[in-house]
């Protein structure tokens, strides 16, 4: 539990973090809010010789609200997210995602950027960033470019963000209608047995879905955006039979594995619950 | 007199004695992080310790190459087995008789064994050389499954060994056989079984797991080598027979060792054996002539050092078909792991397992015991219990539940049947042990009728009619647990650790103006003894709790003892205490009866004072005493007033409790909500009821831990898959239900003030109870018995092995 030997910078701005980065190469890594890196460093799992922290970036510590849209800044604590009250008002399911992660010593530290940017399939944000169709803005060498939340997980700790760059900020539009996100986990402080973050709509004729959005976490090695559950909400309206046949679709769509949170047909079968009740609790608060 | 002087009621109160709920003086410094640990300690020049660990559970070394682990700059020197071999410091015994490797001697026996022990002038430089020694392995077999330890074929773990027909415990029947040990009457059981009315029989396993206290286990030796005095500064729960040992295995002259128990960060059970790093750190201290310390982290920590439990309890139950128990018979495979260095008693080699009749009158029974060697970490101590009383605990609990199943009778009320009644005490059980004293039937009446059982029950029959009509997914389970424990080892005539009697000392001085120093042979590790032992001594020698000073743990100045686990710092260093201030108080009243111009018969003890009999007003406090006995000639009286008691006991204490939970169960999701706790604890004489009320709600913690999910597990090829406190469950305030504390009091007849021990009880009872609710949700559907830990998608298991998701 005692990392291997490394140099540690402290950029005050972007652009000096970035040209650390770009000049040190393969040997440094960004460092956030450092919940995965600082463990796997203590493994000697990652062992990088040069690590850039941000937390001095000022730039990158930010919520804005602006014409229906979210913009946060990378560096932005889970606490800041917690505390925003019109983000809450107008988010609320990044507070009620937020309050699940970790325990609050943890969320002082920890970062959405962070949270996002790892790519490690037990993160919550990710999930929930698929849900509320987010963009993430990446800085690099040639400058800044978006990538979408659905489109950014590759694989487990792989996404599209290359080396080189620092992933500065994400936006999603703000979301009126029902909420919820719902995790199963052994303890706090524990990644998700599973969960789901579900976003619904009811539209003017109060009673049919206007719009529905299903994310799952730690259910597969990335998150899992379930479009055709969302879809299928969106045209069958809210129904007993409508949640089973979403909440099937959803199953179909993840690939779960067996560890020491239970084998795959017990995730399943969680899974399947723990998205039946967001789906319930997010049409009950329409 | 006047009219301000307190009054007697008033005096009592000021001593903050027996039955006060006195602050723990300890946790000014605590909670001001001002402890002061091992970790803590710095000496000029020390160096750092770090171990190259096998990543295999079984392999042979076929050699360790340090040479570029020494070329580090910093690096001071690599230890292997090799260079231990000269000190015949390469294998170390066990406390149960065995033997066991310091580091690896040409092979590895479990995942994380040390390999080589690197010494260097930083602890980052050191965790850097071990990545460069270079060990290379041929792998073997893998055991992990105790059963399949004497098949044909099975690998050989113990090669030094292999032939010894005969180990510590008698004979060896396979080469990864340990030992058998039998308790009670095996034929005419057996006959009561076979002739029963009815027999219940149920497979019990109490899984593996580690007591994970909260500072890991470490040591800094330093050996003088002007003086030839070796310092050991470590976590140790019993530093007298660490000295001891460490003597016998170094050669130095016993009184050339001090060992000092600074802070210690929880023990429970962790911290009383002697581990491969206390001996690395002393061996490299004397080669370099520098202080040299070590420090586990969590993982290795959880790896390496101490598991508990791991026993595979068969029972087999007879009762008649009103339900009394006729007979027990148990049959139990224990999983030691690559050596047996459980930690009990000499005599013990399966603990107080034979306490497994529990708190029934059972008249006959039969315990067999079996050890096996497994390509896992060495342990097997107490995890917050007396030496497996856990285990037997958990058995004879579940086993009643199997019972009360198999008779179809509600089981609380099969307990009351059952009982040892109050008039039986002093009791003699089947399996050997004499009981104190008891009074279940009040306990047991008095915790239900608490919780409203009767209620309870017609609400659960509700819910299961709710749950079948499909009106609920959720199910209420009704835990019950009455244990009885066997604790405050022991009388020397049968208990020794390493030869030594299992007696505890206090030594007491009283200062001229009044106030007090005692020191103990025991070591607090969060019990609070600094606390509860100056209330011992201020009810029996009329001074302030608050002007007594308790020492424990070092060796140069505490007198002898064995230490502090298995609930027996009370039992057994307390009646020291008591008896300790009885010696000060007999002489105080020969003090008192000078002063005062009487006869010594012609003053008695009123609070904190010697009164003249029928001449109230005439009286010496207790501080006139001690500055008497420091000031004036006293004919036939030697100045000074001091005291030391060293206390073997007559026997064990037995205490016991009345513990109900109430639990929801999600079928699907296999989550588990606590509504309700309630824990009747009768420890006898209550000393400190705040800090049994802790005890007690720190127990249940790690027994709600076990019971739903903590657990040390091992895949197929010995790998450890609960390596981190991600995966090894310790739960955090919001895990933890409330608990209502209750008690009753049924003093020991024979400890000097009654007093019986509590720190384990929780634990004990806990698990049972718990474990007891999860089964009990399922008994409407046919469940009879489900292994912990029941974590989310064990009872998801059960709940789908049952149909419940069809």
């Amino acid at each position: 539990m005692i990392p291997g030997t490394f140099e540690y910078h402290q950029p005050d701005t972007v652009q000096a973090a970035l040209a650390l980065l770009n000049e040190l190469g393969d040997d440094a890594r960004v460092l956030a809010g450092g919940h995965s890196l600082i463990p796997m460093m203590k493994l000697r799992l990652a062992m990088p010789e040069h690590l850039i922290d941000l937390r001095l970036i000022n730039d990158l510590k930010f919520i804005r609200i602006e014409s229906e849209m979210v913009h946060v800044g990378a560096m932005t604590t889970q606490h800041e997210l917690i505390d925003h009250a019109e983000l809450a008002q107008r988010v609320p399911i990044i507070r009620e995602t937020s309050l699940q992660i970790g325990d609050p010593q943890i969320r002082y530290q920890g970062t959405i950027g962070g949270n996002v940017a790892n790519g490690d399939p037990g993160n919550d944000m990710p999930g929930l960033m698929q849900c509320l169709d987010a963009t993430f803005t990446l800085l690099g060498a040639d400058g800044e470019r978006e990538v979408p939340a659905r489109e950014f997980y590759e694989a487990a700790y792989f996404t599209a963000r290359d080396d080189m760059e620092i992933l500065t900020s994400i936006r999603f539009p703000v979301s009126s209608g029902g909420y919820a996100y719902e995790k199963q986990k052994r303890k706090i402080g524990d990644y998700a047995t599973a969960a789901a973050a579900v976003l619904l709509r009811k539209a003017d004729d109060g009673s049919s879905c206007a719009f529905a959005s299903i994310a799952m976490t730690n259910l597969a090695d990335t998150p899992i955006y379930c479009e055709d559950a969302s879809q299928l909400l969106q045209d069958q309206g809210v129904t007993d039979s409508s949640i089973e046949a979403a909440v099937d679709s959803c199953i179909a769509s993840i690939e779960p594995v067996d560890d020491n949170r239970g084998p795959v047909e017990f995730k399943k079968h969680a899974a399947a619950q723990i998205t039946r009740r967001a789906i319930k609790t997010a049409w009950s608060r329409t | 007199m006047s009219a301000s002087a307190p009054t007697m009621k008033e005096r009592q109160a000021a001593l903050k004695g027996l039955g006060t709920s006195r602050k723990r003086v300890e946790d000014a410094r605590f909670t001001q992080g001002k402890g002061n640990y091992v970790d803590d300690i710095k000496l000029p020049g020390m160096l750092y310790g770090d171990f190259v660990r096998s990543q295999h559970a079984h392999a042979y070394v076929k050699s360790i190459d340090t040479s570029a682990a020494l070329a580090l700059p910093g690096v001071i020197a690599v230890l292997t087995a090799k260079d231990l071999e000269p000190l015949n410091l390469h294998w170390m015994p066990t406390l149960a008789g065995d033997k066991q490797m310091v580091l690896a001697d040409g092979k590895v026996l479990f995942q994380g064994q040390e390999v080589a022990f690197v010494v260097a002038e930083s602890r980052y430089i050191a965790a850097d050389a071990i990545d460069l020694v270079q060990v290379e392995y041929e792998e073997l077999q893998v055991l992990v499954d105790p059963f399949k330890a004497e098949l044909p074929g099975a690998p050989v773990l113990r090669e030094d060994i292999a032939d010894a027909t005969e180990g510590a415990h008698g004979p060896r029947r396979h080469p990864n056989h340990i030992f058998t040990w039998e308790m009670g009457e095996k034929e005419a059981t057996e006959s009561i079984l076979d002739s029963a009315p009815v027999v219940a029989e149920e497979m019990v396993y109490y899984h593996r797991t580690h007591p994970c206290p909260l500072e890991t286990c470490g040591s800094v030796a330093s050996m003088d080598k002007v003086n030839g005095k070796l310092t050991l500064y470590g976590t140790f729960q019993a530093p007298h027979v660490v000295r001891t040992v460490a003597s016998l295995l170094s050669g130095i002259a016993e009184h050339n060792i001090r060992v000092v128990s600074p802070d210690i960060g929880g023990g429970f059970g962790n911290k009383v054996g002697v581990y491969p790093g206390y001996v690395c750190s002393i061996v490299a201290s004397i080669v370099t002539g520098l202080p040299v310390k070590w420090v586990e982290d969590r993982m290795e920590n959880l790896m390496s050092t101490a598991f508990a439990r791991d026993y595979w309890m068969q029972g087999k139950i007879a009762a008649t078909e009103d339900g009394k128990i006729l007979g027990l018979w148990c049959h139990t495979t224990a999983d030691h792991g690559a050596f047996d260095a459980c930690a009990d008693p000499t005599k013990f080699p399966a603990g107080f397992m034979n306490i497994c009749t529990g708190s029934y009158d059972i008249g006959t029974a039969y315990l067999a015991v079996d050890g096996i060697y497994t390509n896992k970490a060495p342990g097997g101590v107490a995890y917050r219990c007396s030496f497996r009383v856990t285990e037997a605990a958990y058995f004879i609990e579940r086993m009643i539940e199997v019972l009360a199943i198999k008779l179809n009778m509600d089981a609380a009320e099969l307990r009351l049947k059952n009982f040892i009644r109050k008039e039986q005490f002093p009791y003699h059980s089947a399996l050997g042990w004499e009981y104190d004293s008891g009074d279940y039937h009040t306990a047991w009446n008095k915790a239900l009728e608490a919780v409203k059982y009767t209620e309870l029950r017609a609400e659960q029959a509700e819910k299961v009619k709710a749950f079948k009509a499909g009106e609920t997914r959720q199910l209420m389970g009704i835990g019950l647990c009455h244990f009885t424990e066997i604790v405050g080892a022991g009388p020397v005539k049968n208990c020794d650790i390493l030869g030594m009697g299992m007696f505890d000392s206090c030594e007491i001085r009283i200062h001229p103006t009044g106030s007090a120093i005692a020191r103990l042979g025991t070591i607090s590790q969060g019990q609070g003894h600094a606390t509860t032992f100056a209330q011992i001594l201020a009810s029996e020698i009329g001074i302030p709790a608050d002007d007594i000073t308790i020492e424990e743990g070092d060796t140069d100045t505490a007198p002898y003892g064995l230490g502090t686990y298995g609930s027996r710092s009370t039992p057994v260093a307390g009646a020291a205490t008591a008896m300790a201030g009885r010696k000060i108080r007999a002489k105080a009243q020969m003090i008192a009866a000078y002063l005062l111009e009487v006869h010594d018969n012609d003053v008695e003890w009123e609070v904190d004072r010697f009164v003249v009999k029928g001449a109230p007003e005439r009286f010496k406090t207790m501080q006139e005493i001690a500055y008497a006995s420091y000031n004036q000639a006293i004919p036939g009286v030697e100045p000074g007033l001091e005291a030391v008691s060293y206390y073997d006991p007559p026997n064990m204490t037995y205490p016991f409790g009345a513990y109900i939970c109430v639990m929801d169960i999600d079928v699907d999701t296999g989550t588990t909500s606590i509504r309700q706790f309630y824990a009747l604890d009768d420890c006898g004489t209550r000393i400190n009821p705040m800090i049994i009320e802790g005890q007690v709600h720190g127990g249940l913690t790690e027994a709600l831990a076990i019971a739903l999910g903590q657990e040390i597990a091992y895949d197929e090829l010995g790998n450890v898959k609960t390596g981190t406190l991600m995966d090894f469950f310790i739960p955090t305030a919001w895990e933890t239900p409330n608990y209502t504390t209750d008690y009753t009091e049924t003093p020991s007849p024979h400890h000097p003030i009654g007093a019986k021990g509590v720190g384990e009880s929780p634990n004990v009872g806990g698990v049972p109870c718990f474990s007891n609710a999860i089964n009990d949700a399922f008994r409407p559907f046919g469940l009879t018995h489900t292994h912990m830990p029941h974590d989310h998608w064990r009872i998801w298991q059960t709940a789908n092995k049952l149909g419940l998701h069809d």
